[in-house]
């Protein structure tokens, strides 16, 4: 029955026929965890049935591409939600249509465009983390780390992953933050890092999910998707690093030349509302709005004290640079190691 | 000379082209034209992308200083004067890419954030913009800044033609390695892959084992899932959790010693199919002649039975290379660090959104697959039949030494398939490996997964179904109209050209050459990008080659006498086509479908680049799911691909049987 429907709206596509309908549809681009789409969207049309969202979804990368790809052809009327350093990308191809939502005055300024009215917003944070295998690391005799200066360590020498900042944005944010924190000693820390390095993913979320597995002991990925997995039932620890983490922003913008203006201020409104970030708590211990969120199973809880002073500017202006001497480092090396 | 003058010179004769002529060139133009722009114009837009270089032009702007005060402005300077002045930037400073960004405050040697100095800008052109902070200004009239600000400002660089982005990509150690990585398991596989496939179809033909059957089953099992599945099952076997991880002594199993086993198991049935082909042919009179000379079975080996199948072995060596050399799947998934061709053009478009030099790497990867290609026509040129009429088709005649081993060999290759499918298996109904090994069919849930869910999978169904339809029509017809039209030569041979080129084309080009020709404003064919459509097309052009070769060979052994006494009875030809032909070459035209069907439901290369929400397929789930770190459900997946092959080969088979019961009668006498 579903394959019919299914089959029958696919053989209309293919037709290139699309009916019309009464109510506005938005195309929203997407980098969401696909598994709170649904939940999403039925939150927002129990406020506004009147609009449909048509969810493109897609990892941070391939959203970011495809955007840029349709520059001069954009067929997104809004983008809820993508990386801000993403966004900011799209800024400086003047790809972004500046609003203001309402409500805009309840959220934290670090989360905000500096822009008015500004370009994006922040919706909730997702911090850089280490997950830690707690079986493996009894059998492999590798102690829990709780700092990124421990994952040097000579006992760490192959069993950690991370991800590679050339094609992972949970990779760069990783990168930027520890140029940020260590300053000089960046390029240093992650020299001695790099030897002791397993493997590295084109992925975030998959060291995570390899640590989980027992793949490898250590994964460096992000603080949502370690917390997900230990309440999945992975033997894992998740671990915010005491010198701090990096982060970024789930954030949305409208997307200038968008032939459903209204309805995208309205789907802006609403994604910074108190029952949209209701939403985003589900998953995410930070939150837009300070003071609302409520803990999420499982993440760690010092988690906001510990983001860094993140300057988007700087990682922007100096993304080409630092992936640039990062692959001249660490690409040429190609043999894996154990 | 008195001869001439009584006998009349006779009508001038000229070849006229009588209706049904014209009619199939019609239908050839037809189809070369849907060649023509799924194929060569993507090809060429992606060419001429790779030559578009991003530099900066400080000509664009102009600056005005103000003295200590902040009040009184100096005279309006060209950028490219303050830098000759200073000297700060190089002409090779002023390359970069579509995301360069350049400091305006280092053109200016005593500049100091905090000092009362004010500044102007502006561009002397629309062309001209730049970046205060993160926000894009393009103007021609004077904009004041402190210098607090100018600190913070950019500029953006314009796109012009030239050959910079193939200098910068072969003086980039990073990436010229990934071409020394891509032949070294291009090569290592190759050369693994074609022995085995030989000895393997070696014992099918020459031996008298049994179970040659099952055998036959098991080796082409490969084809019918993507290439990412080796991937998965050899991270559950010699993962670091794997089960026979200590095979493997330390060594890791992500990296190129992953890679080449992957690649070994996906290209075995396609190098096997060829090598069997060529080995099927064999004259016994060769070796009747090899026995009474007393060679012995190791030199009648040499002299008889490889120079016969050489053309084959030559031909499955560049199909092998070929499908290593541009495969992304495996790769992707247990490359590890190792950096290869087909991975570098998603690291440079998805990780870097440097389409640039997306389509260099690209046009690099071209290379190897169009020599091979090249190559290999030269040599199939040169075959020659071996079976002539007289030829006595060979016997094997049973060894009972001879057979055990050939059945050792065969049974440790389908044993090696069998246990990659069954890890796979296993993986796809586990709980959560290695923890928690109780059964469930939770893996299957794949809509609360990345990657579409199971509307993913359901779309895959319908492209292939699509695919399978539309492309046998329009590979057939082609393959006809250049088969039976005569005359128009040159036409002809440029069609033959078209319909063989997508063989050498990577999917992976053709994903990222289709984004670019398709999803320019400009082209009036840009409503296709993000439909099925487009899905369709590209697996129906990058699988061309085959179908149109299978329908050639089909089309061939029909006698060439039919259209003329067609003609003569003055039947149109459509009629013929419909009435004789296709009846006649039904077993070809089921052949090409199920082809077409089965790629279109494993293929990823092309997809990646091309499919939206809408159109998620479930190879692309494949790809995404285990991306995002679920294995398992990856495997289910991928599994689910494989049940859905199995059935549409049932399927084909049963079709076929009936069909060729009926049309196929007059075969046997």
């Amino acid at each position: 029955m579903f394959g019919k429907t299914l089959l029958f709206s696919a053989a209309l596509l293919a037709a290139g026929s699309m009916s019309a309908v009464a109510e506005t549809e938005l195309t929203v681009y997407t980098a969401f965890e696909a598994e709170f789409l649904d939940r999403y969207a039925a939150a927002f049309n129990k406020d506004h049935p009147d609009i449909k969202i048509n969810w493109v979804r897609d990892s941070t990368g391939v959203v970011t591409a495809k955007l840029l790809a349709e520059k001069n052809n954009p067929k997104a009327d809004v983008v809820w939600s993508l990386a801000a350093s993403s966004l900011l990308m799209l800024k400086a191809e003047g790809m972004l249509e500046p609003y203001a939502p309402k409500g805009i005055e309840a959220l934290d300024p670090r989360y905000v465009d500096s822009d008015t009215p500004p370009s994006w917003v922040g919706l909730d944070a997702w911090l850089g983390a280490i997950c830690y295998n707690t079986v493996e690391g009894k059998k492999r005799g590798v102690p829990q780390p709780t700092s990124w200066a421990d994952l040097t360590k000579p006992e760490y020498a192959g069993h950690v992953v991370m991800p590679n900042p050339a094609s992972s944005g949970t990779g760069f944010l990783d990168v930027s933050a520890w140029l940020q924190m260590f300053g000089g000693d960046g390029w240093d820390y992650m020299d001695k890092l790099h030897a002791n390095i397993a493997s590295y993913t084109h992925s975030g979320s998959k060291p995570c999910k390899m640590a989980a597995s027992g793949e490898t002991v250590v994964g460096v990925s992000f603080a949502f998707r370690g917390a997900k997995s230990k309440t999945d039932g992975a033997p894992i620890e998740v671990i915010i690093p005491s010198e701090g983490t990096g982060w970024d922003l789930e954030a949305a913008a409208i997307i200038a030349g968008t032939p459903n203006l209204d309805a995208a201020k309205t789907l802006m409104d609403w994604s910074i509302s108190l029952a949209a970030m209701e939403q985003y708590n589900v998953g995410y211990a930070v939150l837009a709005i300070p003071g609302v969120a409520k803990p999420v199973p499982n993440y760690p809880a010092d988690a906001e004290a510990k983001m860094i002073r993140n300057d988007f500017e700087w990682a922007a202006t100096n993304r080409k640079s630092i992936l640039e001497e990062w692959s001249k480092r660490y690409d040429t090396k190609s043999e894996p190691k154990s | 000379m008195a001869v001439t003058e009584w006998i009349p010179s006779g009508r001038e004769t000229r070849l006229r082209m009588d209706g049904d002529g014209l009619i199939k060139r019609g239908f050839m133009l037809v189809i070369a034209l849907y060649l023509i722009v799924t194929l060569a114009l993507p090809l060429y837009t992606m060419l001429s992308k790779s030559f578009v270089t991003y530099s900066f032009d400080l000509s664009e702007f102009e600056l005005q200083v103000s003295d200590a005060s902040g009040a009184n402005f100096g005279p309006a300077v060209s950028l490219v004067d303050l830098n000759t002045r200073s000297g700060r930037f190089t002409p090779q400073d002023m390359k970069t890419n579509s995301d360069g960004r350049m400091a305006v405050a280092e053109l200016l040697p005593d500049f100091s954030f905090r000092s009362p100095v004010r500044y102007r800008m502006r561009a002397v052109d629309d062309r001209g913009t730049w970046l205060v902070g993160l926000d894009r200004v393009s103007s021609r009239d004077w904009l004041e800044y402190d210098s607090n600000t100018l600190r913070r400002i950019t500029l953006r660089p314009v796109p012009s033609y030239g050959i910079q982005n193939y200098v910068s990509y072969f003086s980039n150690p990073a990436l010229f390695q990934s071409i020394w990585n891509s032949l070294f398991i291009a090569v290592v596989s190759t050369a693994l892959t074609v022995p085995f496939a030989f000895g393997f179809a070696y014992a099918l033909h020459r031996s008298c084992m049994p179970f040659k059957g099952a055998m036959k089953l098991i080796a082409t099992m490969p084809i019918l899932v993507p290439s990412l599945l080796p991937g998965i099952a050899l991270i559950y076997l010699f993962g670091n959790q794997g089960l026979l991880k200590d095979l493997l002594m330390g060594q890791s199993i992500y990296g190129p010693l992953g890679i080449v086993i992957g690649s070994v198991f996906f290209t075995f049935p396609h190098a096997l199919i060829i090598i069997s082909t060529a080995l099927a042919i064999a004259d016994q009179r060769h070796y009747e002649a090899a026995e009474s000379l007393r060679a012995s079975r190791w030199r009648t080996f040499w002299t008889v039975t490889v120079p016969g199948a050489r053309y084959g072995l030559i031909s499955a060596m560049f199909v092998t290379f070929t499908l290593v050399v541009t495969d992304f799947g495996l790769p992707k998934v247990i490359g590890g660090q190792f950096s290869v061709l087909a991975i570098d053009i998603y690291k440079q478009v998805i990780g870097q959104q440097n389409f640039e030099m997306g389509a260099v790497v690209s046009v690099v990867l071209l290379v190897p697959a169009i020599l091979a290609f090249f190559v290999d026509r030269q040599v199939q040129k040169k075959q020659v039949s071996l079976l002539s009429a007289r030829a006595v088709p060979f016997e094997p005649k049973p060894n009972r030494r001879f057979d055990a081993l050939c059945l050792a060999w065969c049974g440790l290759i389908a044993a090696f398939i069998l246990t990659m499918m069954g890890v796979c298996q296993l993986a796809a109904v586990v709980k959560f490996w290695p923890y928690d090994m109780s059964l469930t069919l939770g893996n299957f849930a794949f809509n609360k997964m990345d990657g579409g869910g199971w509307t993913a999978y359901w779309n895959s169904i319908w492209l292939s179904a699509l695919t399978a339809v539309a492309g046998t029509a329009i590979v057939f017809c082609g393959a006809y109209m250049v088969e039976k039209t005569d005359g128009f030569r040159l036409g002809r041979s440029l069609f033959q050209f078209l319909a063989m080129l997508p063989m050498a084309i990577p999917g992976m080009v053709l994903g990222l050459a289709y984004i670019f020709f398709f999803n320019n404003p400009d082209n009036p064919l840009h409503g296709l990008y993000g439909t099925m459509a487009i899905l369709v097309i590209s697996t129906v052009t990058h699988f061309y080659t085959v179908g149109h070769l299978t329908a050639l060979t089909a089309l061939k052994q029909i006698d060439a006498e039919f259209e003329p006494v067609a003609a003569s009875m003055r039947q149109p030809f459509y009629r013929l086509f419909a009435r004789v032909t296709v009846p006649i070459c039904l077993p070809s035209i089921l052949d090409i479908m199920i082809y077409l069907f089965v790629n279109a439901m494993t293929t990823v290369s092309a997809m990646v680049f091309l499919y939206s929400t809408h159109t998620a397929l479930a190879s692309i789930a494949v790809l995404n799911m285990d991306d995002a770190g679920d294995i398992a459900p990856a495997a289910a997946m991928g599994m689910m691909i494989f049940y859905t092959n199995v059935a549409a080969r049932l399927l084909h088979a049963l079709v076929s049987r009936r069909l060729l019961a009926s049309t196929q009668a007059w075969r046997t006498r």
